[in-house]
């Protein structure tokens, strides 16, 4: 998303400020459009959840929630080291950049190692729509159509974690080059930005696929 | 935008009551509220994120600007939601499950 | 403007964009917003040429009630290719990618748009979107209609749809970055002294069309690429064999698909205030209703998509509601024509060939407008839906509207593109040319439809005959009108006279650079005195 390098203004703006003003703003753009597309996937979940109620509570069931409380806290945990790492950026502290991002990416590649045993386990109890999907209920059909949700948003997400990942690692090196300094730290916060985004979708997902219904 | 230094405690702060909210929502979830368990999911889980929102994205110390474009993705989001319900919800036929599949009921 | 002046802010009058670097490669990895409108000018008047010739076939194969010319699997792919190409490939991107991105930057005095580099990404994908739609025609073309109405797309139809939704998918994209760059912008990259309400209204147009881009294009992205899972694996997301719902699918793609009418529209409302403004010798008559009724229309835009469904199974209630919010509509966009009307009142008009499009835009915008109240009405659609008023209806918007707007668009800068003239007395003759062939084309339309004739059939009874004639007659005529500003335009680029910086004598600061403009448009950035339009300080300037 940046056009300038280490401080430099691009042609097209008339200051630093205007530049990163402008990438701000475009972040922001970006990330409505992210709302869109998750929401589409919420609202056609939130539709078939209102007409088949019963059977997308059974297929929630099937889900483990303590492993989607896990890794709950674990996004939330890094978020904060994020948040952190945005912060030493400002204050062009090199080190606090390097040390809070590459928390971040541990908590990330936490969050997908558990996201594997998840998918593996459902792999292994015939829950996956379109490969093995096999459920002795009335309601089978509709509960596949919960899987094919489960799996298309938490795979979405999966997804966005994995680019995120792999943008805070290019921000490392690029932050061990110290390329990064108080007044030029865009990319960092840009980069932020995206991670909370992620981090935002899946405080969505989390109660709606895992726990409503459930009592 | 992001000038302003928020002090670590405040992140800290927010942190735990993130924390706090998600193990609110799983207790809640074993309670059976009817037709309020929806509501009360998804009124924690639109706290949460605004916290997310305006702490860890600095949107509170950010320009109008920003706020406003965050608020319109929202807004448009609730319209295809409120209007796909509006249709699911008033519906005078269903697809129901049965023993042979599925078919259409209409109850009239 | 004096020559002094243009000389002062122009040294060297050859540097201009054509001339800032020569050979392929100059131009295939160019970030200069004018270098990427040519390259999008080029790849839409392609798609555009396939598009028309899909619509040949169909209007030579309706020539007859037999169905002899093509086979019906035939006919169906011809009638969903050309709906693709025409969306997808032109009216979308015509006037934003190509006009809109040479020209904002330019309005609004920045040297280019906030990101140069995702700008060229856009065409890109665009190109690679693009592609893979041709690549559709040589695996055996596709049969869904443009609307990928699930099931048949997800479960039934035989041919390369999966192939096809990728494409969509793809450029989706690319209309989301170019929406992206232009709001972001917009917001900005305004020269000072330009403020939101001395801005061209042709660039509120563009504002209020990215916002579309921006948050519809997500939406059907992310459904087609549920009916391309549903079809690799299989599962029942649409399918009502398995427990999905068809109607979903219909609120999700006309949840973009509805605004998207307003992507191709919009624009070219924005050129008619422009162009209506220049030939009138005055400002517009109430700037800010012009302005806010752009906004207006994307925002009710997005309310009122469930119009396409109303026999399609969806409730009763969803159905009055967005009926009732449909009629809404009409304010905003009756609010514009009045306006551009009441421009033109007690106004000095002259008839450029810019101002023949205007003229031809308005009158057939508002019978498009006017039918498509028809059928927001949720009694009367019933009776209509699917038959050829609508054909005739949706073409009157976009063919009448949205490509009347582009041609007049085409002709007011082309000037200042590519620093040639063209011939006025040609380019009169194609106008009146294509109005006269677009009537014949679809207005026996409106009549076949009202009297039973459904769309997508190409074996119809004999009685219907005579509408289908008219109508392929038009459509050669329109064809003539439309081969005409290929043949002059090109002819111009050679053997053209030069074009000043301001052949209309406009207002605007696009008018001030040279023409064709240098490669960074502005030496120093312009501050900005006085409001749009100001035509009357102009013309006493003058006397």
């Amino acid at each position: 998303m940046s056009e300038g390098h280490s401080g430099l203004v691009a042609h097209q703006f008339e200051t630093a400020e205007q530049q990163k003003e402008t990438v701000n703003l475009g972040m922001w753009a970006f990330l409505i459009t992210e709302v869109m597309m998750f929401g589409a996937l919420f609202s056609a979940y939130g539709f078939y959840r209102a007409q088949y109620p019963a059977a997308f509570a059974a297929g929630s069931d099937h889900l483990n929630y303590f492993m989607g409380a896990f890794n709950t806290a674990v996004l939330i945990c890094s978020s904060l080291t994020m948040a952190l790492g945005v912060q030493a950026a400002q204050q062009g502290k090199r080190k606090g950049i390097i040390l809070f991002l590459l928390l971040t990416i541990l908590l990330g590649g936490i969050f997908l190692g558990v996201k594997v045993l998840e998918y593996a386990d459902k792999y292994e109890h015939h829950l996956m729509p379109g490969i093995n999907f096999s459920v002795d209920s009335p309601f089978a059909a509709q509960i596949e159509l919960f899987y094919c949700f489960y799996f298309a948003m938490t795979g979405l997400h999966a997804l966005h974690m994995i680019v995120g990942i792999a943008i805070l690692g290019t921000l490392v090196v690029l932050s061990y080059r110290r390329r990064f300094s108080a007044n030029y730290y865009n990319p960092v916060e840009m980069a932020g930005l995206y991670w909370h985004f992620v981090d935002i979708v899946w405080i969505f997902l989390f109660p709606f696929l895992y726990l409503i219904g459930r009592s | 935008m992001s000038d302003h230094r928020i002090p670590k405690r405040i992140y800290y702060l927010i942190f735990a009551t993130l924390l706090l909210f998600t193990m609110i929502t799983v207790e809640v979830a074993f309670y059976d509220l009817g037709i309020l368990s929806f509501p009360v999911a998804l009124g924690i889980a639109c706290f949460k994120s605004t916290l997310v929102i305006l702490y860890f994205m600095h949107v509170r110390y950010s320009s109008g600007l920003t706020g406003l474009f965050v608020s319109a993705g929202f807004i448009f989001l609730a319209i295809l939601l409120v209007f796909t319900l509006l249709d699911v919800k008033t519906r005078d036929w269903q697809f129901q499950p049965d023993e042979s599949g599925i078919s259409l009921v209409v109850p009239f | 403007m004096s020559n002094t002046v243009a000389v002062a802010s122009h040294p060297e009058p050859d540097n201009n964009y054509w001339t800032a670097g020569y050979g392929l490669k100059s131009w295939l990895l160019t970030t200069d917003h004018k270098r990427i409108a040519i390259l999008y000018l080029i790849m839409i008047s392609v798609f555009f040429v396939i598009g028309g010739l899909f619509a040949v076939l169909i209007r030579l194969e309706l020539l007859t009630p037999a169905g002899d010319l093509v086979s019906s699997d035939t006919y169906n792919k011809l009638f969903t290719l050309h709906g693709l190409v025409m969306i997808f490939f032109f009216l979308i991107p015509s006037i934003p990618a190509v006009m809109g991105n040479f020209l904002i930057p330019i309005m609004i005095g920045a040297r280019d748009l906030a990101f140069p580099r995702i700008n060229l990404l856009s065409w890109y994908v665009f190109a690679i979107g693009g592609m893979t739609t041709f690549a559709v025609v040589l695996f055996g073309g596709v049969d869904t209609g443009w609307t990928f109405y699930t099931p048949y797309s997800s479960t039934y139809s035989k041919t390369a749809v999966g192939l096809t939704a990728i494409g969509v998918f793809i450029t989706g994209f690319s209309s989301i970055l170019t929406g992206l760059n232009f709001v972001v912008t917009i917001h900005k990259m305004r020269a000072p002294g330009l403020t939101w309400f001395r801005l061209p209204l042709f660039v509120w147009a563009h504002y209020a069309t990215s916002l579309i881009m921006l948050i519809g294009t997500p939406v059907v992205a992310i459904t087609i690429l549920l009916v391309f899972l549903e079809r690799v694996f299989g599962v029942g997301i649409f399918d009502p064999a398995l427990g999905g719902d068809p109607v979903l699918f219909q609120h999700l793609f006309w949840f973009y698909s509805h605004p998207a009418v307003y992507i191709m529209i919009l624009p070219s409302m924005g050129v008619i205030s422009e162009v209506v403004a220049c030939f009138s010798r005055k400002r517009i008559f109430g700037y800010g209703f012009v302005a806010f009724s752009s906004l207006a229309i994307a925002v009710l835009g997005f309310l009122i998509w469930g119009h396409h469904m109303f026999t399609s199974g969806q409730s009763i209630l969803a159905g009055m509601v967005f009926s009732i919010l449909t009629m809404l509509v009409a304010i905003p966009s009756a609010v514009k024509v009045f306006n551009w009307t009441a421009t033109m009142y007690k106004g000095s008009i002259s008839f450029e060939t810019p101002m023949i499009y205007v003229f031809g835009f308005l009158g057939l915008f508002t019978v498009g407008g006017l039918t498509g109240l028809f059928l927001g009405a949720l009694g009367l659609d019933v009776h209509v839906h699917d038959t050829y008023f609508v054909v005739a209806h949706f073409h009157y918007i976009m063919v009448g509207g949205a490509i009347m707007g582009y041609l007049a668009a085409l002709h007011f800068w082309w000037p200042k593109i590519t620093g040639k003239l063209y011939s006025e007395a040609w380019a009169k003759l194609s106008a009146i040319i294509i109005f006269i062939g677009f009537n014949l084309t679809f207005f026996p339309q409106f009549l076949v439809g009202y009297l039973g004739m459904p769309r997508r059939y190409h074996v119809y009874p004999d009685e219907f005959q005579i509408f289908h004639i008219l109508s392929t007659a038009g459509a050669s005529i329109l064809a003539i009108g439309y081969a005409f500003p290929a043949f002059y335009l090109i002819w111009s680029l050679f053997r053209g006279e030069a074009a000043p910086a301001n052949p209309w004598n406009a207002k605007g600061l696009e008018w001030t650079v040279p023409s064709p403009p240098p490669k960074h448009n502005f030496d120093t950035i312009p501050v900005v005195k006085e409001e749009a339009y100001d035509y009357s300080r102009l013309e006493e300037e003058v006397v």
